[in-house]
């Protein structure tokens, strides 16, 4: 008697597709894709017909033609002359000042207030909390419109420095001219400099001076790990720390000096001439409103990430630190810090994509980024909507993904290892 | 997210869809309205009043053509568009036309695929300083900070003009007529440029123009005239037309008041051909047959559009010069209604 039967050999049916739980969701996932592909597909082919029909193939030969306009801000040579591509590059190189002077001003600013918020003093933590609450919840643009407007209406034009009763006057012994065309401040020259190489077929002016600075300093900071590194073995040897501090400042310092002796520097002060201030380092007032519009508004919310870092240490941590003995400021920097790095990084990064993303807003103050040439200027003389535009999207996507893979190596280094 | 990400890309393919452009007239019929780019703002050429009813010498060639498509001048949308703004703007199709200072060049006409219609003022750029700065010459300039337009011949031929003389410039780049005004009444730029009617119509929003001087250098042309998308003709003919008739109006002596009286018949066959009372222009462009004389009674024929918003006794105040008919030495040439 056998009452045990096999079960019945699963064959495979079509409809299992749909009504098999095991099947379903790869069927409606086979099917999303394909849909989606088809819609891709569909959209390129139709951008592509709907410019052909208007006459328009898609071309990139424009970006070699000379671009015609002048460009105010320009970090390498360029004249009205120079290709497209060139106008775009010095866009990029205008982008990437503002990103990186924004981003520098925005944590140091972003973390001052945000320990400040957390302040015993109820004062300074009322005043840091009007602060953040402020310029979070205005949109940036306004800012940025705003800061220019002020530079702009407020500051004195550069006739008022002209003549026996100037109504403006230089600052720091005449040196530093505060206009509303920006500020002129003294430039570093060299008299006796070793010039400049090009490189790239000419595309580019290397400064051999700035090189050969840059170079010294390099090989200062190494020597100047080296003493540490001795250093911390006779610490760890003897128990004693030798003092150090002098001969790592030395190092640094005096063969510095001798380089820049050699080289002949000294500072080239603006003067009014004309027009305008000429001479010193012209920060535009563009570039200026742009700046501190972009680094108030990020250091809000900078401010609000290192508070709930720091929030996220437990009050343990602090207690067993000073019962071993350890000061307020070291508990800071070895126990606390270190830790809450951990939880700041990752927003810390999303932040720094925004300030550089945030940037693209120049075009409201006439600040030459790549949105103002490549996809403003340089689309407009040439029609290449399309062409500018993507090519844009590639630039700026390039960046945002450079800064997250550096600060992802970061956040890496300083995570927890688990043992 | 699937979901919002079709959606998106079911609106880019609707957006990208309707990129082909024929049978402009059908779809402007259909809407029951023109739209119709035009300034941001420059006065006399175009501006809202303050009951928001837009005005002016460009609004007028909008008008004309709303009229003689509909019959009625006030059938027009206006888009406002900037320096930057206004070609993709019309080749997109948000607009049928554009009416807005626009300067005919050869790559405009041939490389952005746009047809020019005509031109409605013969301009050409020049320098506004304040009289405080002493300057006579634009080739005094040098050094100078000045304010421009982005995205328009301006900036090409600034940059030509100061390389051409071996002098320099800082240039500021700014996206609308007020706020290049705004910029130069602070003083963050020494001159500002632009097409030099624009200039007159700025500085008349002073509050002291006499404290302000166009200097003597006219430094480029800019023939300036309204533009369709090249490739409906059709199209382009209606608008073009348009503004033969206010032209040849001045010419024949048609204007907004004896326009009533003139379309009764007239002894004149071309003033009949234009008013619909003779032959069938109106039926060739596919219009009806008083398209014309509703053109131009909409705000009168050219001479009264250009007395009316920028002529002498506004306190624009240009003068025909150039603009003047051929027939009184200028360059206003309307081919014949025949
Ligand atoms: N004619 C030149 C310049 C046109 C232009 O932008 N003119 C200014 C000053 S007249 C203007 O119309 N601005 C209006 C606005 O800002 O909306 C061109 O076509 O590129």
């Amino acid at each position: 008697m056998t009452t045990l039967t096999d079960p019945p050999k699963e064959s495979f049916r079509l409809s299992m597709l749909i009504y098999d739980t095991r099947y379903r969701s790869m069927t409606i996932q086979v099917v999303a894709l394909i849909g989606f592909l088809i819609a891709i597909g569909w959209l390129i082919s139709n951008t592509a017909n709907n410019l052909a029909e208007l006459g328009k193939e898609p071309s990139f030969g424009f970006l070699w033609e000379p671009a015609g306009y002048d460009i105010n801000q320009r970090l390498l040579d360029y004249n009205s002359q120079s290709p497209h591509i060139r106008a775009a590059v010095i866009g990029l190189m205008n982008t990437l000042v503002v990103a990186v002077l924004g981003c520098i001003t925005a944590t140091v600013l972003g973390v001052t207030i945000g320990v400040l918020r957390l302040s015993k003093n109820w004062i300074i933590a009322r005043l840091m909390t009007i602060y953040v609450e402020s310029f979070r919840n205005v949109p940036v643009l306004l800012w940025i419109v705003f800061a220019m407007a002020i530079i702009t209406e407020t500051l004195p034009q550069p006739k008022d420095f002209r003549g026996e009763d100037a109504i403006a006057t230089m600052k720091l012994g005449d040196s530093v001219a505060i206009t509303n065309r920006g500020v002129y401040i003294p430039e570093p020259l060299f008299s006796s400099g070793i010039g400049d190489v090009s490189v790239f077929n000419d595309a580019f002016e290397v400064s051999l001076d700035l090189m050969a600075i840059l170079a010294l300093l390099g090989a200062s900071l190494v020597i100047s790990g080296l003493i540490k590194k001795r250093a911390d073995q006779i610490q760890a040897a003897t128990g004693v720390r030798p003092t150090t501090w002098y001969a790592r400042l030395g190092v640094i310092v005096i063969p510095m000096a001798i380089l820049l002796y050699v080289l002949g520097f000294h500072l080239g002060y603006p003067e009014l001439k004309g027009f305008n201030f000429t001479g010193g380092t012209h920060l535009r007032n563009s570039l200026i409103a742009l700046w501190l519009a972009l680094s108030l508004y990020t250091a809000a919310f900078i401010a609000e990430i290192v508070r709930a870092g720091i929030l996220a240490i437990s009050k343990g941590q602090t207690e067993a630190a000073s019962a071993l003995g350890l000061r307020p400021s070291r508990t800071m920097n070895l126990v606390i810090l270190p830790q809450a790095l951990r939880v700041i990084i990752p927003p810390l990064i999303s932040n720094y994509l925004n300030l550089t993303k945030n940037s693209s807003l120049a075009i409201a103050v006439g600040y030459m980024d790549l949105t103002g040439t490549l996809m403003g200027i340089t689309l407009n003389q040439t029609g290449r909507e399309l062409e500018t535009v993507l090519l844009g999207m590639l630039v700026y996507l390039t960046i945002s993904l450079s800064i997250s893979m550096v600060m992802n190596w970061y956040n890496n280094s300083v995570k927890l290892r688990e043992r | 997210m699937k979901k919002s990400v079709f959606l998106g890309a079911l609106t880019v393919a609707g957006i990208a869809a309707g990129g082909v452009f024929a049978g402009t007239l059908d779809d402007v019929k259909a809407r029951g309205k023109l739209n119709c780019g035009v300034t941001t703002g420059v006065a006399g050429f175009a501006v809202p009043d303050a009951n928001g009813e837009w005005d002016g010498f460009d609004v007028g060639v909008c008008r004309a053509v709303a009229a003689a498509v509909f019959g009625d001048p006030t059938a027009v949308e206006f888009v406002p568009t900037t320096g930057k703004t206004r070609f993709t703007a019309l080749a997109s199709g948000e607009i049928d036309m554009l009416a807005r200072n626009t300067t005919w060049t050869f790559s405009r006409d041939v490389d952005l695929k746009f047809d020019f219609v005509g031109v409605n003022y013969y301009d050409g750029q020049g320098f506004m300083v304040p009289t405080a700065l002493g300057v006579t010459s634009a080739k005094e300039l040098d050094g100078a900070t000045v304010c421009i337009q982005t995205g328009t011949t301006t900036e090409l031929n600034l940059a030509d003009f100061f390389r051409a003389n071996g002098i320099s410039y800082e240039p500021v780049p700014i996206e609308t007529n007020a706020e290049g005004q705004q910029q130069y009444l602070a003083g963050a730029c020494d001159t500002y440029t632009t097409d030099a009617s624009g200039l007159a119509a700025t500085r008349a929003t002073f509050e002291s123009p006499d404290d302000h001087v166009l200097l003597p250098e006219i430094i480029s042309k800019e023939p300036l005239g309204p533009l369709v998308r090249h490739g409906d003709n059709e199209w382009g003919d209606i608008v073009r037309w348009s503004l033969n008739a206010l032209i040849s109006a001045e010419e024949l002596g048609v204007t907004s008041a004896n326009i009533g009286e003139m379309s009764a018949g007239t002894n004149n066959p071309e003033i009949n051909r234009l008013l619909g009372t003779e032959g069938n222009l109106g039926e060739m462009l596919g219009l009806s047959a008083d398209w014309a004389k509703n053109a131009i009674a909409a705000g009168g024929n050219y001479a009264e559009l250009f007395e009316r918003n920028i002529g002498e006794n506004t306190p624009i105040g240009l003068s025909r010069g150039l603009n003047a008919q051929w027939t009184d030495g200028g360059l206003l040439y309307s081919p014949p209604f025949r």
